[in-house]
């Protein structure tokens, strides 16, 4: 596929690579709400129960990105890059223990981009 | 007049069986105040086993503390109501230091409804009662109300003394012994409480465990020990830890953000008095506890006639916020709670103005001098726009305020509900009728009506659709960490007749 919806910096890839070295297959889930919410959170694979209402938004270094549906119909005219900062957060998203929260940077899709990706 | 920051000691452990005690790995975490990004103290660092110690230790206790009479649980929470009472500055500055939040809110607003809270659910076990009703003339129908056991407790760091005080006062009245995990952001004010209240109840009755989420959260939430989850936080983690206790076939609660409305009749403007007055400030509400609150009115609603008129004003009281040091009394809004929320806001603040949202105030962090420059502050922000923006449709979580106006009522209700949250709303109007029907149309847990932000012990309070379910506050939170024990009574001496 030539277009994407997601994007990944190289600090990101490093923690997702340290995290995957430790527990394995992963995925990501995006999360709503309070707090530490809208935020991308990464899990093993087999933790979170998926169905049909969770979107593939993509795959990052082989690990699926996921959203609930529901989210989803607004999210999905924006482009996602997926980055960490220094910080804290009560989830359960692995990456919390190393200090750092992934966080996204969102930008709207482009025309090609929403033409190639929503129609 | 200004505070300075509070002295910790250089470590602290967790709370378990009574007693401060180390982790067992020996690991601690740093944790930093957001004011100035410098350290407070070194937090326990939990794991799976000190979880299973806490589990352990709350399991060993509840009998007898589940036996206890109302009458002297009561007097406990009384106890720690009075405590926390006669220390309420030195809990106020703990919690100002740790979350960022200012400090004349701590003092009048986080500190003293903690000690109601206890004192609610002190008064509630002492007025209630179990029912009892007479099926037939020999048969009757025994209500017992019985506690749960041990409860798993998760909350979060935006109020981290008042939702601890949201959550342990009613499961301990109910008899309930308590696994607690403050956000690791903000573990101070749970720690210092314990302090005080170490030698109040019996051990094993309230346990403190600190740590991470993967690494401490988890284990407690999917623990097989504990009879029921209550949880204050975001969807992904709500769902995962239903999911865990669906394993254990255990009960949970569930509170879980929102995007809440505040909508805005015309007739608020009718008069230039005192109401509107009230209106204006129930608007600028959104920069409460620099907008890290769950119901944060994050959305205005205002009707089109009145649109221009109604949003100088706000705009202009919200330029009056006075961004300063926290610990300093003229501080009307404090810093973001960490470095993470902080990056956060300011990337929805970006998405916003890219999605064409108008910024008419804020739309930038905000640079304070000195120690505070490593701080996390972001001006209070106003964007206008439409209800399918993102800015408009996720929790954002800071002092970021979405704005679009409406016709009619019917246009109101419309855009209220068009949101995957349902915590609260706020309504603003001096039409009698529209201050019933409207709050009936919204599809929202708490609807303030010519108010915003209060939270009295008295009234219930949780959400609608995917801000979760179950109520905090009020007696009804009791019947959420309890069980019915029905007793069924045969006072007829004669047999059925079929063996």
């Amino acid at each position: 596929m030539k277009y994407s919806r997601l994007a990944i910096t190289e600090k990101a890839i490093e923690i997702l690579n340290q995290i995957k070295a430790k527990n394995g297959e992963l995925i990501f889930h995006q999360s709503g709400g309070c707090c530490d919410g809208t935020a991308p959170m990464v899990f093993e694979k087999e933790d979170m129960y998926l169905d049909d209402s969770d979107i593939l938004m993509g795959q990052l270094e082989g690990v699926n990105y996921y959203m609930s549906e529901d989210q989803y119909q607004y999210w999905k005219y924006t482009h996602l890059t997926i980055d960490v900062t220094p910080g804290r957060g009560s989830s359960f998203s692995l990456e919390i223990p190393l200090g750092v929260r992934f966080i996204i940077h969102s930008r709207l899709l482009s025309k090609e981009e929403d033409k190639a990706l929503n129609e | 007049m200004s505070y300075t920051k509070p002295k910790f000691k250089e470590k602290y452990g967790n709370f378990i069986n009574g007693k401060f005690v180390d982790p067992v790995s020996g690991e601690y975490f740093e944790n930093n105040s957001p004011i100035d990004n410098t350290l407070i103290a070194k937090y326990a660092r939990s794991g799976k086993e000190d979880v299973q110690n806490a589990v352990d230790a709350a399991n060993a206790a509840k009998e007898d503390w589940g036996n206890t009479s109302a009458a002297s649980r009561a007097a406990l929470l009384n106890k720690v109501a009075d405590i926390i009472e006669e220390h309420l500055e030195e809990f106020a500055l703990v919690e100002t230091c740790d979350n960022g939040k200012a400090i004349r809110e701590t003092i009048n607003a986080d500190v003293p409804l903690s000690i109601d809270h206890w004192r609610y659910f002190a008064a509630v076990i002492r007025a209630e009662e179990g029912s009892a009703t007479e099926l037939d003339e020999n048969t009757l129908s025994m209500n017992i109300k019985e506690p749960l056991g041990v409860i798993a407790q998760i909350i979060p760091w935006n109020f981290p003394l008042l939702m601890l005080s949201w959550k342990l006062p009613p499961a301990l009245a109910a008899g309930n012994c308590v696994v607690l995990k403050p956000a690791e952001q903000t573990p101070s004010t749970a720690t210092l409480l314990m302090e005080k209240i170490a030698d109040v109840f019996p051990p094993g009755v309230i346990n403190i465990i600190h740590g991470f989420g993967p690494e401490a959260g988890k284990p407690l939430a999917s623990n097989p020990g504990v009879d029921k989850v209550a949880f204050t936080g975001e969807t992904t983690t709500g769902q995962l830890i239903m999911q865990y206790a669906s394993k254990n076939l255990n009960p949970v609660t569930m509170e879980l953000g929102g995007k809440s409305p505040n909508i805005f009749f015309n007739s608020v403007m009718d008069e230039d008095d005192a109401f509107l007055d009230k209106a204006i400030e129930g608007a600028v509400l959104f920069a409460f506890n620099q907008g890290e609150v769950c119901t944060c009115p994050s959305r205005i609603l205002v009707q089109e006639d009145i649109y221009d008129a109604f949003m100088e004003k706000v705009v202009a009281r919200t330029k009056a916020i006075n961004q300063t040091n926290p610990y300093d009394v003229n501080c009307m809004m404090g810093a973001q709670a960490s470095n993470d929320q902080y990056e956060k806001i300011l990337s929805y603040i970006k998405i916003g103005k890219e999605e064409g949202a108008k910024v008419l105030t804020g739309g930038d962090a905000c640079k304070l001098d000195g120690d505070l420059a490593n701080g996390f502050y972001i001006q209070p922000t106003i964007l206008e726009g439409h209800n399918k923006m993102r800015v408009f449709q996720e929790e954002i979580f800071g002092p970021v305020v979405a704005v679009t106006k409406f016709k009619d009522e019917a246009e109101a209700i419309e855009i209220a509900n068009d949101t995957l949250y349902g915590l609260g709303a706020g309504v603003w109007t001096r039409d009698a009728h529209q201050l019933y029907q409207i709050p009936r149309a919204i599809k929202a847990g708490r609807v303030w009506v010519n108010c915003y932000h209060a939270y009295p012990a008295h009234a219930p309070f949780g959400g609608y659709k995917k801000s979760g379910f179950g109520r905090e506050n009020h007696l009804m939170m009791m019947n959420h960490y309890r069980q019915t024990k029905n007793m069924l009574i045969s006072y007829d001496k004669n047999k059925l007749g079929f063996f």
